[in-house]
């Protein structure tokens, strides 16, 4: 399979590979790229483990081709935090105890931030139904779900 | 140890690893990568019963692109006449779960497995090797394994004298069974059923594995014991174990189905035959297909009790699915059942089911929630048929300090009292209730365990320090470990990193299981601490020129132990650390215990539900978890624990379940079929915590992962019964099967 | 496999009418990437049309309807609020796909096209009328909704053809629209049973009705005796009854893992009466 020159962007850095034609935007990242902080959990859309931004929109990336992000904007976990500057979301995870083994955590925080990029005052119910495709085992949810709720107050009162 | 004197002990501080698990740093089993690495897959069997007459694997190695190709013939065989007992595992069957030996026991069992180049050549070789089965009928369920004309899936295997599908049985007897029904005002006894539920970790199992040509092996993988996969790869290789570097990698979950292997012994005899670095991954499908999950069971439980509520005698028989190799956790079954009370006349037995399944692993209290089920749902009964609230029938038998348990032990202090007195007065137990509304309470136990646990504490140079432990961290353990270690030490807890060495570079410590890391763990650091803190005043006196027993440790400074001392300015950890090489040397201390005193755990649930009663939906939408943890040693990840459990037990009420076709497949296997709860199908879940310290521990931990499974499932079910009026002793309570009896009632009116 | 992402109708057609059947169109991709990692399927060529302005836009025409491109994301729309306005139940059947991950990405026309009894947005689409414009290397042509599935994983496009744009038409005073499935769990689930229903309020006497019936036969249904049972009366609960009993009537499905006969049987009418309701709510408010 001939493999295709892809010019994109990732977490705001040109960033050029080459892939095969079926080859996921989620292989790509994790095998060729290092960045490994998305998870495949299911590779079929199911947990949300694998979530990215294209052009500001919340993806699975098991479900994209690689070759769709040709001249387009990919975000990661590995470009949420600014420096050595994590985002609110990120350290109310930590102070909330909203995560325990952590596989789940870059899915759901990138999922979080674009909820909060969209909505910044979103009310619980909100939070569950736009978090339902991440999948988390471990917590029940409660602290994930306060997290996000808490960094939306805190963010709201700071802008 | 106080409360109100601790600094950390009871702080949520932030996790050792959380910077790394919220930036995306945190390596996970697939996460790694090594030079010339190359990919393994598994061919697994189509049939769900099959004698294995032939493989033929040579199409597979002439594949361009093949490095290695391997059968069971590569795996050490373990004759089933001899058992080799491994933790809770026997390596007869884990010989054979690994790889089909004989015969493929259920569909998704490895027969054969390829590495190469690419993942995709691997595949593809997978398909070139031909197996010549011989199909055998299946049976899936535990009436078909236990029918008269059933298939015997092992011919070794015997019961009462005859050819049987039950590997082995569990029994606890206390008094006299038939004499305490016969007291009793009220009788009643009922049929239960549970399904099959996968563990469900997010985190697929995974490794990378390389064997150097002098044997030297590095596991990298996701376990919740790295010295498990030592021993179990050691023994199913024929390699050595000192040869064998077992590096745990984060864990993305476990809930006790990574307490085995399915991968590790396949990739390193790859690796061995291929010269190159071997990882492999599992899919979603395979890893519904062929881990986990525990155990389906049938019951029957008969309580009696007088008027007042008194319990005189209780029965429970429970039969549970093994999967294809024995090996069901009857034990937490038969031994958790009857555990939260005092009774006097008591029997419980549970058979061991071999069927066409995948071998059951633990899954959280394995065993108990299934125990716990029938007896919760029949004291609810009870409760009712002589006008009794059902959190003061179990107040009147509830266990306490002395009571000797059917299942054996006498029981020490212990908050089970408290969980049910907190409960009578939470404010969600006295709150109204809306239409269609419901609510249940059931309480549960689990025995805890200690085992071996080794830890080391080091000084660096500059002061700081490093807790190496031996146990994988699957829900937060490091944190309490740095709360425990800056207590003892008196610093701040940043200063303490705490990490999980590998097999090359910590003592020998048991799985991540049982709900005994926190316990061990803590007690091998609190030693060496204590170690660590006696070198430091020695280091001191030698400083001050006086007798070591005239300094003590506070607030993490050595400082003479009063007047008559002498008086010296206190000497930091820091500064005594900056000395060490004049004064004696490297600081540190190891402890390695086979720790004892993990006292077992009780909690109650309460749970409301809703039920559409068109659709047959029940939802929860209030649930409380009270529970005795010991101490909390960091609150949240305790907390943590109880909602976890909580919503798994939710799960397990409401829709999880494995579905076979007609062939013996799984037809569900992945997360939109299998149906775990999703963050829109649960209410914030409450804790409430309760803590008698456990006497037998230095901080007073009691285990706190696996208690808040087991009261769940019968918490839902007696909500639906009390929103319904009528009781489901099947689960799961999925909507066709809700609606469906509500239209037979309604055809009844 | 090779993949080509065109900006132009006429090259996407060509290269994938050249392709015969190892074409496959990528739009949303939440069908087509699941259905390639199970090895159901390997195309041969695969046809990205997200470059393509005529099947990615959101056009307003003069009359007051909607022509949506078959391959907007969920997500895209919804930030419409015209259409999000107009047309909110078939906007709840798009976004009641998947995760809001896949709401990202899935589109009207993958579902559509994707030929699943029991795609969301199709019984909302059936219930608003809604026509599909395709074009293949014979030119385009005009489908309603309900007549493109012929059968589990089967449409009625002709080899080449391509699903364009759906065109909705103009919303007047007095109507309303609503799509309710059930599913056991809250989110993430394939529809047991799913409902659209449009339909038109005149002095509260219903004037028009459409109703859709997804996931109880081999195709999402246009169920008649349903509307008829609705139309001359006020909504009142023996018409909704009726109605009810229509969309039972109307069922045909088998027992699987995601549901039994009887179950969809019953609730498929449950859930009429439920989104008749919310579309009379609805109509009373544009």
């Amino acid at each position: 399979m001939a493999k295709l020159h892809i010019s994109t962007t990732i977490n705001g850095e040109p960033e050029e590979f080459l892939c095969t034609p079926d080859e996921t935007m989620l292989d790509v990242l994790r095998n060729q790229l290092d960045l490994t902080g998305a998870k495949e959990g299911c590779g079929s859309g199911d947990c949300g483990a694998c979530s990215i931004t294209l052009d500001g929109t919340l993806v699975c990336s098991c479900l994209m081709l690689a070759a769709e992000a040709e001249g387009k904007a990919i975000t990661t976990i590995e470009g949420m935090a600014e420096g050595e500057t994590l985002h609110p979301l990120q350290q109310k995870f930590l102070e909330e105890a909203a995560l325990q083994c952590g596989i789940c955590t870059p899915g759901m925080l990138i999922a979080a931030k674009a909820l909060l990029d969209e909505n910044p005052d979103p009310t619980e119910t909100e939070v569950r139904f736009w978090l339902a495709g991440n999948l988390c085992r471990c917590t029940g949810y409660d602290k994930i779900i306060r997290a996000v709720l808490d960094t939306a107050a805190d963010m709201r009162g700071a802008s | 140890m106080s409360d109100s004197n601790n600094k950390w002990i009871g702080e949520n501080t932030i996790r050792p690893d959380g910077a790394d698990k919220v930036t995306g740093r945190a390596a996970f089993a697939a996460d790694t990568s090594m030079p010339g690495m190359i990919w393994g897959k598994v061919l697994r069997s189509p049939h769900a019963h099959a004698v294995i007459k032939s493989i033929d694997t040579s199409k597979a190695e002439a594949l361009p692109g093949v490095k290695a190709v391997m059968t069971a013939a590569d795996i050490v065989d373990f004759p089933v006449d001899t058992p080799v007992a491994l933790g809770i595992q026997d390596m007869r069957w884990m010989c054979r779960n690994v790889m089909a030996r004989e015969k493929a026991l259920f569909h998704g069992h490895p027969v054969a497995a390829v590495a190469a180049m690419t993942e995709a050549i691997a595949a593809e070789a997978c398909k070139l090797i031909e197996v010549d089965y011989d199909v055998l009928p299946h049976a899936i369920e535990i009436d078909d394994a236990l029918a008269d004309d059933a298939p015997i899936l092992h011919d070794w295997m015997e019961f009462d004298g005859k050819p049987s599908n039950i590997a082995g049985t569990i029994e606890h007897s206390k008094g006299d069974v038939e004499a305490g029904f016969a007291e009793a005002d009220v009788v009643i006894e009922r049929d239960f059923t549970t399904r099959p539920v996968h563990q469900g970790y997010i985190e697929p199992h995974a490794c990378l594995v390389s064997v150097a040509s002098d044997n030297k092996t590095t596991i990298w993988s996701s376990s919740q014991g790295q010295f498990m996969v030592r021993a179990m790869v050691g023994l199913l290789t024929g390699l050595t174990q000192s040869d064998i570097r077992a590096i745990p990698a984060e864990i993305g979950g476990g809930f006790g189905g990574k307490t085995i292997v399915y991968l590790e012994p396949l990739a390193t005899i790859l690796s061995k035959k291929s010269g190159r670095p071997v990882k492999m991954t599992m899919t979603r499908e395979e890893v519904m297909r062929a881990s986990g999950p525990t155990s389906g069971s049938k019951s029957t439980i008969k309580i009696g009790v007088k008027k007042d509520g008194t319990i005189t005698a209780a029965e429970g028989l429970y039969w549970l699915q093994a999967g294809g190799l024995p090996g069901a956790p009857v034990r937490g079954a038969v031994g958790c059942a009857l555990a939260p009370y005092d009774i006097p006349n008591g029997h419980t037995l549970g058979y061991d089911v071999v069927c066409n399944r995948s071998k059951v692993a633990a899954y959280r209290a394995p065993g108990a929630p299934i125990g716990a089920f029938g007896v919760e749902c029949v004291l609810d009964e009870l409760a009712e048929e002589i006008g009794m609230d059902p959190l003061d029938l179990r107040l009147k038998n509830a266990a306490k300090e002395g009571t000797e348990a059917v299942h054996g032990p006498v029981y020490p202090v212990m908050g089970y009292v408290e969980s049910l007195t907190s409960a009578k007065a939470h404010e969600h137990y006295n709150a109204p209730l809306g239409p269609n509304q419901g609510r249940g309470v059931a309480s549960g136990f689990w025995f805890n365990a200690g085992g071996e646990s080794s830890a080391q504490v080091n000084i660096t140079e500059d002061g700081n320090v490093v807790v190496t432990t031996g146990h994988p961290d699957i829900g937060g353990s490091r944190a309490g470990i740095a709360n425990i270690c800056a207590e003892l030490l008196g610093i701040d807890y940043k200063r303490i990193s705490v990490l999980i060495g590998d097999t090359a570079t910590i003592g020998f410590s048991n799985l991540t299981g049982g709900s005994r890391v926190l316990f061990a763990s803590s007690m091998v650091v609190t030693e060496s601490t204590r170690t660590v803190i006696r070198t430091l005043c020695e280091l001191a006196a030698k400083i001050w020129d006086i007798d070591p027993d005239a300094v003590t440790w506070e607030d993490g400074e050595a400082r003479p132990a009063g007047a008559n001392a002498g008086k010296f300015d206190p000497l930091t950890l820091a500064e005594l650390a900056a000395r060490a090489n004049e004064t004696g040397g490297p600081i540190g201390a190891g402890a390695q215990v086979n720790t004892t005193g993990a006292e077992g755990g009780f909690g109650t649930h309460i749970c409301d539900v809703e039920v559409d009663p068109e659709l047959g939906i029940a939802r929860v939408i209030r649930y409380t978890v009270l529970m005795d943890v010991g101490r909390a040693v960091h609150p949240a990840y305790v907390e943590g624990q109880m909602q976890g459990g909580a919503a798994q037990a939710i799960g397990w009420a409401l829709n999880e379940e494995y579905l076979y076709d007609k062939d013996g497949k799984v037809d569900n296997p992945g997360f939109l079929d299998y149906r775990m709860p999703v963050a829109s199908d649960l209410p914030m879940i409450d804790t409430h915590i309760i803590e008698v310290p456990n006497p037998k521990h230095p901080q007073g931990v009691r285990g706190v992962g696996e208690v808040p499974l087991v009261p769940g499932l019968a918490a839902v079910r007696n909500a639906v019964h009390n929103a319904t009026g009528i009781r489901f002793n099947d689960l799961p309570l999925s909507p066709p099967r809700i609606l469906a009896a509500l239209d037979v009632r309604e055809a009844a009116e | 496999m090779q993949y080509l992402a065109p900006t132009s109708l006429d090259d996407a057609i060509g290269a994938y009418a050249g392709a015969g059947g190892a074409g496959r169109i990528l739009a949303g991709g939440t069908d087509l990437l699941v259905q390639m990692q199970a090895g159901m399927v390997a195309p041969g060529l695969i046809v990205d049309i997200k470059n393509i302005a005529e099947v990615t836009g959101i056009e307003e025409t003069a009359e007051g309807g909607f022509i949506v491109g078959a391959a907007v994301s969920g997500a895209a729309l919804e930030k419409h609020a015209g259409f999000a306005a107009a047309w909110p139940g078939v906007l709840e059947g798009l976004n009641l796909i998947g995760s809001t991950q896949i709401q990202g990405r899935a589109s009207l026309g993958g579902n559509l096209c994707n030929g699943s009894p029991a795609a969301d947005s199709v019984p909302a689409m059936v219930a608003a009328g809604a026509i599909l414009t395709v074009q293949g290397p014979d030119g385009r042509r005009e489908i309603a909704v309900e007549d493109v599935p012929t059968g589990p994983g089967k449409t009625s496009l002709k080899p080449g053809e391509i699903a364009v744009s759906f065109a909705f038409p103009p919303r007047a005073v007095g109507q309303g629209d609503a799509y309710l499935r059930m599913i056991p769990r809250t989110e993430m689930d394939i529809a047991v049973v799913g409902v659209g229903v449009n339909l038109t309020l005149e002095g509260g006497v219903c004037t028009s009705a459409r109703v859709g019936l997804g996931a109880v036969a081999p195709t999402v249904l246009l169920v008649e005796d349903a509307a008829k049972a609705l139309i001359g009366t006020k909504l009142e609960d023996s018409a909704l009854e009726a109605a009810a009993a229509a969309c039972s009537a109307a069922c045909n499905p088998i027992d699987d893992k995601r549901g039994t006969i009887a179950y969809r049987t019953r609730v498929a009418g449950v859930l009429l009466k439920r989104t008749a309701a919310i579309a009379a709510e609805r109509s009373l408010r544009t």
